[in-house]
Protein backbone atom coordinates (compact mmCIF):
# COMPACT_ATOMS: atom_id res chain seq x y z
CA UNK A 1 0.00 0.00 0.00
CA UNK A 2 1.40 3.30 -1.08
CA UNK A 3 -0.12 5.53 1.59
CA UNK A 4 -1.57 7.76 -1.09
CA UNK A 5 -5.29 8.49 -0.98
CA UNK A 6 -7.23 6.14 -3.24
CA UNK A 7 -10.28 7.40 -5.09
CA UNK A 8 -13.02 5.07 -6.34
CA UNK A 9 -15.49 6.44 -8.89
CA UNK A 10 -16.44 6.42 -12.55
CA UNK A 11 -13.75 7.42 -15.02
CA UNK A 12 -15.19 10.90 -15.32
CA UNK A 13 -15.87 14.10 -13.41
CA UNK A 14 -19.16 13.70 -11.58
CA UNK A 15 -19.02 14.26 -7.85
CA UNK A 16 -15.39 13.18 -7.57
CA UNK A 17 -13.92 15.95 -9.68
CA UNK A 18 -13.97 18.57 -6.88
CA UNK A 19 -12.03 16.09 -4.74
CA UNK A 20 -9.45 15.57 -7.49
CA UNK A 21 -9.10 19.34 -7.80
CA UNK A 22 -8.59 19.86 -4.08
CA UNK A 23 -6.05 17.09 -3.66
CA UNK A 24 -4.18 18.27 -6.74
CA UNK A 25 -4.22 21.90 -5.60
CA UNK A 26 -2.85 20.77 -2.23
CA UNK A 27 -0.06 18.96 -4.06
CA UNK A 28 -1.25 15.54 -2.92
CA UNK A 29 -0.70 12.57 -5.24
CA UNK A 30 -3.49 10.03 -5.35
CA UNK A 31 -4.50 6.74 -6.96
CA UNK A 32 -7.75 6.00 -8.72
CA UNK A 33 -9.96 2.95 -9.19
CA UNK A 34 -12.53 3.32 -11.96
CA UNK A 35 -15.95 1.70 -11.90
CA UNK A 36 -16.77 0.35 -15.34
CA UNK A 37 -19.24 -2.45 -14.70
CA UNK A 38 -22.05 -2.96 -12.18
CA UNK A 39 -20.34 -5.95 -10.60
CA UNK A 40 -17.50 -3.77 -9.27
CA UNK A 41 -20.00 -1.46 -7.59
CA UNK A 42 -21.99 -4.35 -6.17
CA UNK A 43 -18.83 -5.87 -4.76
CA UNK A 44 -17.97 -2.62 -2.98
CA UNK A 45 -21.39 -2.74 -1.37
CA UNK A 46 -21.24 -6.38 -0.30
CA UNK A 47 -17.69 -5.83 1.01
CA UNK A 48 -19.14 -3.13 3.26
CA UNK A 49 -16.83 -0.46 1.86
CA UNK A 50 -19.52 2.11 1.15
CA UNK A 51 -21.09 3.55 4.29
CA UNK A 52 -24.31 4.56 2.50
CA UNK A 53 -23.82 2.32 -0.56
CA UNK A 54 -22.68 5.29 -2.59
CA UNK A 55 -19.56 6.66 -4.22
CA UNK A 56 -17.45 8.83 -4.17
CA UNK A 57 -15.25 6.71 -1.92
CA UNK A 58 -11.88 8.02 -0.80
CA UNK A 59 -9.58 5.81 1.22
CA UNK A 60 -7.46 8.20 3.21
CA UNK A 61 -5.61 8.01 6.53
CA UNK A 62 -7.09 4.63 7.37
CA UNK A 63 -10.67 5.74 6.73
CA UNK A 64 -13.04 4.74 3.95
CA UNK A 65 -14.56 8.19 3.52
CA UNK A 66 -17.80 8.78 1.67
CA UNK A 67 -20.02 11.85 1.13
CA UNK A 68 -18.37 14.45 -1.05
CA UNK A 69 -18.62 17.33 1.39
CA UNK A 70 -17.22 15.30 4.28
CA UNK A 71 -14.28 14.27 2.12
CA UNK A 72 -13.62 17.80 0.88
CA UNK A 73 -13.84 19.25 4.42
CA UNK A 74 -11.38 16.66 5.69
CA UNK A 75 -8.88 17.36 2.92
CA UNK A 76 -9.25 21.13 3.37
CA UNK A 77 -8.71 20.78 7.13
CA UNK A 78 -5.75 18.47 6.76
CA UNK A 79 -3.90 20.57 4.21
CA UNK A 80 -4.54 23.97 5.78
CA UNK A 81 -6.96 25.17 3.13
CA UNK A 82 -9.75 25.92 5.60
CA UNK A 83 -8.86 29.33 7.00
CA UNK A 84 -7.22 30.24 10.30
CA UNK A 85 -10.28 30.30 12.58
CA UNK A 86 -13.97 29.60 12.85
CA UNK A 87 -15.07 32.79 11.13
CA UNK A 88 -12.80 32.26 8.12
CA UNK A 89 -14.07 28.71 7.96
CA UNK A 90 -17.62 30.04 7.98
CA UNK A 91 -16.87 32.28 4.99
CA UNK A 92 -15.14 29.47 3.12
CA UNK A 93 -18.10 27.18 3.83
CA UNK A 94 -20.60 29.78 2.59
CA UNK A 95 -18.68 30.43 -0.61
CA UNK A 96 -18.12 26.74 -1.26
CA UNK A 97 -21.78 25.86 -0.68
CA UNK A 98 -22.88 28.52 -3.16
CA UNK A 99 -20.43 27.28 -5.76
CA UNK A 100 -21.52 23.68 -5.16
CA UNK A 101 -25.12 24.72 -5.90
CA UNK A 102 -23.97 26.19 -9.22
CA UNK A 103 -21.85 23.13 -9.99
CA UNK A 104 -24.84 20.91 -9.26
CA UNK A 105 -26.54 22.28 -12.34
CA UNK A 106 -23.51 21.31 -14.41
CA UNK A 107 -23.32 17.90 -12.70
CA UNK A 108 -26.88 17.09 -13.66
CA UNK A 109 -26.68 18.54 -17.17
CA UNK A 110 -25.45 15.42 -19.06
CA UNK A 111 -28.38 13.46 -17.65
CA UNK A 112 -31.06 15.89 -18.78
CA UNK A 113 -33.18 15.03 -21.84
CA UNK A 114 -31.96 16.48 -25.18
CA UNK A 115 -34.91 18.87 -25.48
CA UNK A 116 -34.15 20.39 -22.08
CA UNK A 117 -30.47 20.95 -22.69
CA UNK A 118 -30.68 24.42 -24.21
CA UNK A 119 -32.93 25.63 -21.41
CA UNK A 120 -30.50 24.20 -18.88
CA UNK A 121 -27.57 26.06 -20.39
CA UNK A 122 -29.59 29.28 -20.19
CA UNK A 123 -30.30 28.49 -16.56
CA UNK A 124 -26.62 27.89 -15.81
CA UNK A 125 -25.70 31.14 -17.56
CA UNK A 126 -28.40 33.04 -15.67
CA UNK A 127 -27.42 31.72 -12.25
CA UNK A 128 -23.69 32.12 -12.85
CA UNK A 129 -23.95 35.70 -14.08
CA UNK A 130 -26.75 36.94 -11.80
CA UNK A 131 -26.46 34.99 -8.58
CA UNK A 132 -23.02 33.50 -8.03
CA UNK A 133 -20.24 35.27 -9.94
CA UNK A 134 -21.31 38.76 -8.77
CA UNK A 135 -20.74 37.68 -5.17
CA UNK A 136 -17.16 36.65 -5.75
CA UNK A 137 -16.44 39.59 -8.05
CA UNK A 138 -17.55 41.88 -5.23
CA UNK A 139 -15.55 40.05 -2.57
CA UNK A 140 -12.34 40.31 -4.59
CA UNK A 141 -12.99 43.96 -5.45
CA UNK A 142 -13.71 44.92 -1.85
CA UNK A 143 -10.56 43.52 -0.26
CA UNK A 144 -8.33 43.72 -3.32
CA UNK A 145 -6.49 40.57 -2.29
CA UNK A 146 -5.46 37.63 -4.43
CA UNK A 147 -7.57 35.05 -2.59
CA UNK A 148 -11.18 34.96 -1.47
CA UNK A 149 -10.67 34.53 2.28
CA UNK A 150 -8.01 35.70 4.73
CA UNK A 151 -5.49 36.73 2.10
CA UNK A 152 -4.49 33.08 1.81
CA UNK A 153 -5.12 30.27 -0.65
CA UNK A 154 -8.06 28.14 0.52
CA UNK A 155 -10.61 25.52 -0.56
CA UNK A 156 -12.89 28.37 -1.64
CA UNK A 157 -10.40 29.50 -4.29
CA UNK A 158 -10.02 25.97 -5.64
CA UNK A 159 -13.76 25.48 -5.80
CA UNK A 160 -14.21 28.79 -7.60
CA UNK A 161 -11.57 28.21 -10.27
CA UNK A 162 -13.06 24.77 -10.92
CA UNK A 163 -16.51 26.31 -11.31
CA UNK A 164 -15.32 29.12 -13.58
CA UNK A 165 -13.68 26.68 -15.98
CA UNK A 166 -16.68 24.32 -15.90
CA UNK A 167 -19.15 27.11 -16.67
CA UNK A 168 -16.90 28.49 -19.41
CA UNK A 169 -17.08 25.12 -21.14
CA UNK A 170 -20.83 25.69 -21.48
CA UNK A 171 -20.92 29.50 -21.70
CA UNK A 172 -17.60 30.65 -23.16
CA UNK A 173 -18.01 34.39 -22.58
CA UNK A 174 -19.45 34.07 -19.09
CA UNK A 175 -16.68 36.10 -17.45
CA UNK A 176 -17.04 39.05 -19.80
CA UNK A 177 -18.67 41.23 -17.13
CA UNK A 178 -16.31 40.16 -14.36
CA UNK A 179 -12.82 41.66 -14.58
CA UNK A 180 -11.81 40.59 -11.05
CA UNK A 181 -12.77 36.99 -11.82
CA UNK A 182 -10.84 37.11 -15.08
CA UNK A 183 -7.72 38.15 -13.15
CA UNK A 184 -8.50 35.54 -10.47
CA UNK A 185 -8.79 32.83 -13.10
CA UNK A 186 -5.40 33.75 -14.53
CA UNK A 187 -3.73 33.88 -11.10
CA UNK A 188 -5.16 30.55 -9.96
CA UNK A 189 -4.35 28.84 -13.25
CA UNK A 190 -0.73 29.86 -12.79
CA UNK A 191 -0.30 28.48 -9.30
CA UNK A 192 2.16 25.61 -9.72
CA UNK A 193 -0.04 22.77 -8.43
CA UNK A 194 -3.08 23.98 -10.34
CA UNK A 195 -1.08 24.68 -13.47
CA UNK A 196 0.14 21.09 -13.35
CA UNK A 197 -3.42 19.80 -12.90
CA UNK A 198 -4.54 21.78 -15.93
CA UNK A 199 -1.96 20.17 -18.19
CA UNK A 200 -2.66 17.10 -20.32
CA UNK A 201 -1.84 13.84 -18.60
CA UNK A 202 -3.02 14.99 -15.18
CA UNK A 203 -5.81 13.19 -13.26
CA UNK A 204 -8.23 15.91 -14.36
CA UNK A 205 -11.13 14.35 -16.23
CA UNK A 206 -12.62 15.62 -19.51
CA UNK A 207 -16.17 16.98 -19.76
CA UNK A 208 -18.75 14.18 -19.53
CA UNK A 209 -19.78 12.68 -22.87
CA UNK A 210 -22.35 10.08 -23.92
CA UNK A 211 -20.02 7.23 -23.01
CA UNK A 212 -19.74 8.59 -19.47
CA UNK A 213 -23.52 8.85 -19.15
CA UNK A 214 -23.93 5.29 -20.46
CA UNK A 215 -21.37 3.93 -18.02
CA UNK A 216 -23.01 5.76 -15.10
CA UNK A 217 -26.39 4.28 -16.00
CA UNK A 218 -24.90 0.82 -16.43
CA UNK A 219 -23.04 0.85 -13.12
CA UNK A 220 -25.62 2.52 -10.88
CA UNK A 221 -29.06 1.81 -12.25
CA UNK A 222 -30.96 -1.19 -10.89
CA UNK B 1 -29.22 44.32 19.53
CA UNK B 2 -30.06 41.28 21.58
CA UNK B 3 -26.92 39.35 20.83
CA UNK B 4 -29.03 36.29 20.21
CA UNK B 5 -28.84 34.64 16.81
CA UNK B 6 -31.69 35.73 14.55
CA UNK B 7 -33.18 33.28 12.09
CA UNK B 8 -34.85 34.39 8.85
CA UNK B 9 -37.14 31.79 7.24
CA UNK B 10 -40.73 30.79 6.73
CA UNK B 11 -42.75 29.67 9.72
CA UNK B 12 -42.17 26.00 9.05
CA UNK B 13 -39.49 23.34 9.12
CA UNK B 14 -37.83 23.26 5.73
CA UNK B 15 -34.09 23.77 5.72
CA UNK B 16 -34.10 25.86 8.89
CA UNK B 17 -35.38 23.16 11.21
CA UNK B 18 -32.01 21.42 11.65
CA UNK B 19 -30.56 24.79 12.64
CA UNK B 20 -33.30 25.30 15.24
CA UNK B 21 -32.61 21.81 16.61
CA UNK B 22 -28.87 22.40 16.88
CA UNK B 23 -29.16 25.80 18.57
CA UNK B 24 -31.78 24.44 20.96
CA UNK B 25 -29.73 21.37 21.80
CA UNK B 26 -26.73 23.61 22.46
CA UNK B 27 -28.89 25.61 24.88
CA UNK B 28 -28.71 28.75 22.72
CA UNK B 29 -31.73 31.06 22.73
CA UNK B 30 -32.57 32.54 19.36
CA UNK B 31 -35.02 34.94 17.72
CA UNK B 32 -36.97 34.35 14.55
CA UNK B 33 -38.27 36.66 11.84
CA UNK B 34 -40.77 34.90 9.61
CA UNK B 35 -41.13 35.35 5.88
CA UNK B 36 -44.87 35.26 5.31
CA UNK B 37 -45.25 36.73 1.84
CA UNK B 38 -43.35 36.99 -1.42
CA UNK B 39 -42.81 40.67 -0.54
CA UNK B 40 -41.04 39.75 2.71
CA UNK B 41 -38.55 37.68 0.70
CA UNK B 42 -38.13 40.43 -1.88
CA UNK B 43 -37.35 42.92 0.86
CA UNK B 44 -34.58 40.73 2.25
CA UNK B 45 -33.17 40.37 -1.25
CA UNK B 46 -33.38 44.09 -1.96
CA UNK B 47 -31.75 44.90 1.37
CA UNK B 48 -28.76 42.91 0.15
CA UNK B 49 -28.64 40.65 3.20
CA UNK B 50 -28.92 37.33 1.38
CA UNK B 51 -25.57 36.41 -0.14
CA UNK B 52 -27.08 34.15 -2.81
CA UNK B 53 -30.62 35.57 -2.62
CA UNK B 54 -31.68 32.57 -0.55
CA UNK B 55 -32.77 31.63 2.93
CA UNK B 56 -32.06 30.20 5.51
CA UNK B 57 -30.21 33.24 6.76
CA UNK B 58 -28.94 33.44 10.33
CA UNK B 59 -27.57 36.61 11.87
CA UNK B 60 -24.92 35.39 14.28
CA UNK B 61 -21.75 36.91 15.73
CA UNK B 62 -21.87 39.88 13.38
CA UNK B 63 -22.26 37.70 10.28
CA UNK B 64 -25.28 37.24 8.04
CA UNK B 65 -24.75 33.56 7.42
CA UNK B 66 -26.42 31.68 4.61
CA UNK B 67 -26.22 28.09 3.32
CA UNK B 68 -27.58 25.56 5.75
CA UNK B 69 -24.46 23.42 6.04
CA UNK B 70 -22.20 26.42 6.61
CA UNK B 71 -24.49 27.65 9.38
CA UNK B 72 -24.75 24.23 11.02
CA UNK B 73 -20.96 23.67 10.87
CA UNK B 74 -20.34 27.05 12.47
CA UNK B 75 -22.80 26.41 15.30
CA UNK B 76 -21.48 22.89 15.87
CA UNK B 77 -17.90 24.10 16.13
CA UNK B 78 -18.75 27.11 18.26
CA UNK B 79 -20.64 25.04 20.82
CA UNK B 80 -18.22 22.10 20.89
CA UNK B 81 -20.49 19.68 19.11
CA UNK B 82 -18.00 18.88 16.33
CA UNK B 83 -15.67 16.31 17.86
CA UNK B 84 -12.21 16.77 19.30
CA UNK B 85 -10.09 16.51 16.14
CA UNK B 86 -10.12 16.26 12.36
CA UNK B 87 -10.95 12.54 12.28
CA UNK B 88 -13.89 12.84 14.65
CA UNK B 89 -15.09 15.76 12.56
CA UNK B 90 -14.81 13.56 9.46
CA UNK B 91 -17.07 10.92 11.05
CA UNK B 92 -19.55 13.53 12.24
CA UNK B 93 -19.60 15.02 8.73
CA UNK B 94 -20.19 11.62 7.12
CA UNK B 95 -23.00 10.74 9.50
CA UNK B 96 -24.63 14.15 9.13
CA UNK B 97 -24.51 13.97 5.34
CA UNK B 98 -26.40 10.68 5.55
CA UNK B 99 -29.13 12.06 7.80
CA UNK B 100 -29.25 15.19 5.63
CA UNK B 101 -29.95 13.04 2.56
CA UNK B 102 -32.71 11.16 4.40
CA UNK B 103 -34.31 14.29 5.86
CA UNK B 104 -34.06 15.95 2.44
CA UNK B 105 -36.28 13.25 0.98
CA UNK B 106 -38.80 13.70 3.79
CA UNK B 107 -38.70 17.48 3.47
CA UNK B 108 -39.57 17.40 -0.24
CA UNK B 109 -42.24 14.75 0.14
CA UNK B 110 -45.16 17.19 0.71
CA UNK B 111 -44.15 18.99 -2.50
CA UNK B 112 -44.26 15.87 -4.67
CA UNK B 113 -46.99 15.62 -7.31
CA UNK B 114 -49.98 13.61 -6.09
CA UNK B 115 -49.41 10.70 -8.47
CA UNK B 116 -45.88 9.96 -7.22
CA UNK B 117 -46.44 10.67 -3.51
CA UNK B 118 -47.15 7.10 -2.48
CA UNK B 119 -44.16 5.70 -4.36
CA UNK B 120 -41.99 8.43 -2.89
CA UNK B 121 -43.09 7.59 0.64
CA UNK B 122 -42.25 3.93 0.02
CA UNK B 123 -38.80 4.97 -1.15
CA UNK B 124 -38.25 7.10 1.97
CA UNK B 125 -39.14 4.15 4.19
CA UNK B 126 -36.93 1.81 2.17
CA UNK B 127 -33.97 4.16 2.33
CA UNK B 128 -34.44 4.81 6.04
CA UNK B 129 -34.62 1.13 6.92
CA UNK B 130 -32.08 -0.33 4.48
CA UNK B 131 -29.56 2.44 3.78
CA UNK B 132 -29.45 4.86 6.70
CA UNK B 133 -30.69 3.44 10.00
CA UNK B 134 -28.58 0.26 9.73
CA UNK B 135 -25.45 2.44 9.61
CA UNK B 136 -26.25 4.23 12.86
CA UNK B 137 -27.50 1.05 14.55
CA UNK B 138 -24.18 -0.61 13.68
CA UNK B 139 -22.13 2.38 14.82
CA UNK B 140 -23.80 2.29 18.24
CA UNK B 141 -23.47 -1.49 18.42
CA UNK B 142 -19.79 -1.52 17.48
CA UNK B 143 -18.63 0.85 20.21
CA UNK B 144 -21.44 0.45 22.73
CA UNK B 145 -21.35 4.13 23.65
CA UNK B 146 -24.30 6.45 24.17
CA UNK B 147 -23.27 8.77 21.34
CA UNK B 148 -22.25 8.24 17.74
CA UNK B 149 -18.77 9.77 17.81
CA UNK B 150 -16.08 10.06 20.43
CA UNK B 151 -18.27 9.03 23.37
CA UNK B 152 -19.62 12.59 23.54
CA UNK B 153 -22.75 14.38 22.36
CA UNK B 154 -22.18 15.91 18.94
CA UNK B 155 -24.04 17.43 16.02
CA UNK B 156 -24.33 13.91 14.56
CA UNK B 157 -26.47 12.74 17.49
CA UNK B 158 -28.79 15.73 17.37
CA UNK B 159 -29.22 15.38 13.61
CA UNK B 160 -29.93 11.66 13.97
CA UNK B 161 -32.62 12.23 16.59
CA UNK B 162 -34.24 14.82 14.34
CA UNK B 163 -34.15 12.34 11.43
CA UNK B 164 -35.59 9.52 13.56
CA UNK B 165 -38.54 11.63 14.68
CA UNK B 166 -39.22 12.80 11.11
CA UNK B 167 -39.06 9.23 9.84
CA UNK B 168 -41.45 8.11 12.58
CA UNK B 169 -43.90 10.72 11.37
CA UNK B 170 -43.82 8.85 8.03
CA UNK B 171 -44.14 5.41 9.63
CA UNK B 172 -44.61 5.23 13.40
CA UNK B 173 -42.96 1.83 13.86
CA UNK B 174 -40.04 2.55 11.54
CA UNK B 175 -37.54 1.79 14.32
CA UNK B 176 -38.99 -1.65 15.02
CA UNK B 177 -35.89 -3.47 13.74
CA UNK B 178 -33.43 -1.12 15.42
CA UNK B 179 -33.27 -1.68 19.19
CA UNK B 180 -30.18 0.46 19.71
CA UNK B 181 -31.73 3.37 17.85
CA UNK B 182 -34.82 3.03 20.02
CA UNK B 183 -32.64 3.29 23.11
CA UNK B 184 -30.70 6.15 21.51
CA UNK B 185 -33.94 7.98 20.82
CA UNK B 186 -35.05 7.56 24.45
CA UNK B 187 -31.72 8.72 25.88
CA UNK B 188 -31.19 11.66 23.57
CA UNK B 189 -34.76 12.91 23.93
CA UNK B 190 -34.15 13.16 27.66
CA UNK B 191 -31.17 15.47 27.41
CA UNK B 192 -32.54 18.59 29.17
CA UNK B 193 -32.11 21.05 26.30
CA UNK B 194 -33.57 18.59 23.81
CA UNK B 195 -36.39 17.58 26.14
CA UNK B 196 -37.30 21.25 26.41
CA UNK B 197 -37.27 21.66 22.61
CA UNK B 198 -39.60 18.66 22.26
CA UNK B 199 -42.21 20.20 24.54
CA UNK B 200 -45.16 22.26 23.29
CA UNK B 201 -44.41 25.96 23.18
CA UNK B 202 -40.85 25.56 21.97
CA UNK B 203 -39.62 26.94 18.66
CA UNK B 204 -39.83 23.52 17.04
CA UNK B 205 -42.08 23.74 13.98
CA UNK B 206 -44.93 21.34 13.13
CA UNK B 207 -45.08 19.00 10.16
CA UNK B 208 -45.64 20.64 6.81
CA UNK B 209 -49.30 20.39 5.78
CA UNK B 210 -51.01 21.17 2.48
CA UNK B 211 -51.82 24.71 3.51
CA UNK B 212 -48.19 25.41 4.28
CA UNK B 213 -47.09 23.86 0.99
CA UNK B 214 -49.28 26.37 -0.80
CA UNK B 215 -47.79 29.26 1.19
CA UNK B 216 -44.24 28.15 0.43
CA UNK B 217 -44.98 27.75 -3.27
CA UNK B 218 -46.32 31.29 -3.35
CA UNK B 219 -43.40 32.84 -1.49
CA UNK B 220 -40.70 31.09 -3.48
CA UNK B 221 -42.56 30.98 -6.76
CA UNK B 222 -42.44 27.29 -7.69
Amino acid sequence: MSGKPRLTYLNGRGRMESIRWLLAAAGVEFEEVFLQIKEQYEKLITDGSLLFQQVPLVEIDGMKMVQTRAILSYIAGKYNLYGKDLKERALIDMYVEGIIDLMHMILMFPFSPPDAKEKNIDSIKDKATNRYFPVFEKVLKQHGQDFLVGNKFSWADVQLIEAILAVEEKVPAVLSGFPQLQAFKKRMSNMPTIKKFLQPGSPRKPPPDEHYVETAMKVFMK
Amino acid sequence: MAGKPKLHYTKGRGKMESIRWLLAAAGVEFEEEFIETKEDLEKLRNDGVLMFQQVPMVEIDGMKMVQTRAILSYIAAKYNLYGKDLKERAWIDMYVEGTTDLMGMIMYHPFQPADTKEKNLALIIERATTRYFPVYEKALKDHGHDYLVGNKLSWADIHLLEAILMAEECKPDILSAFPLLQAFKGRTSNIPTIKKFLQPGSQRKPQTDEKFVATVRKIFNF
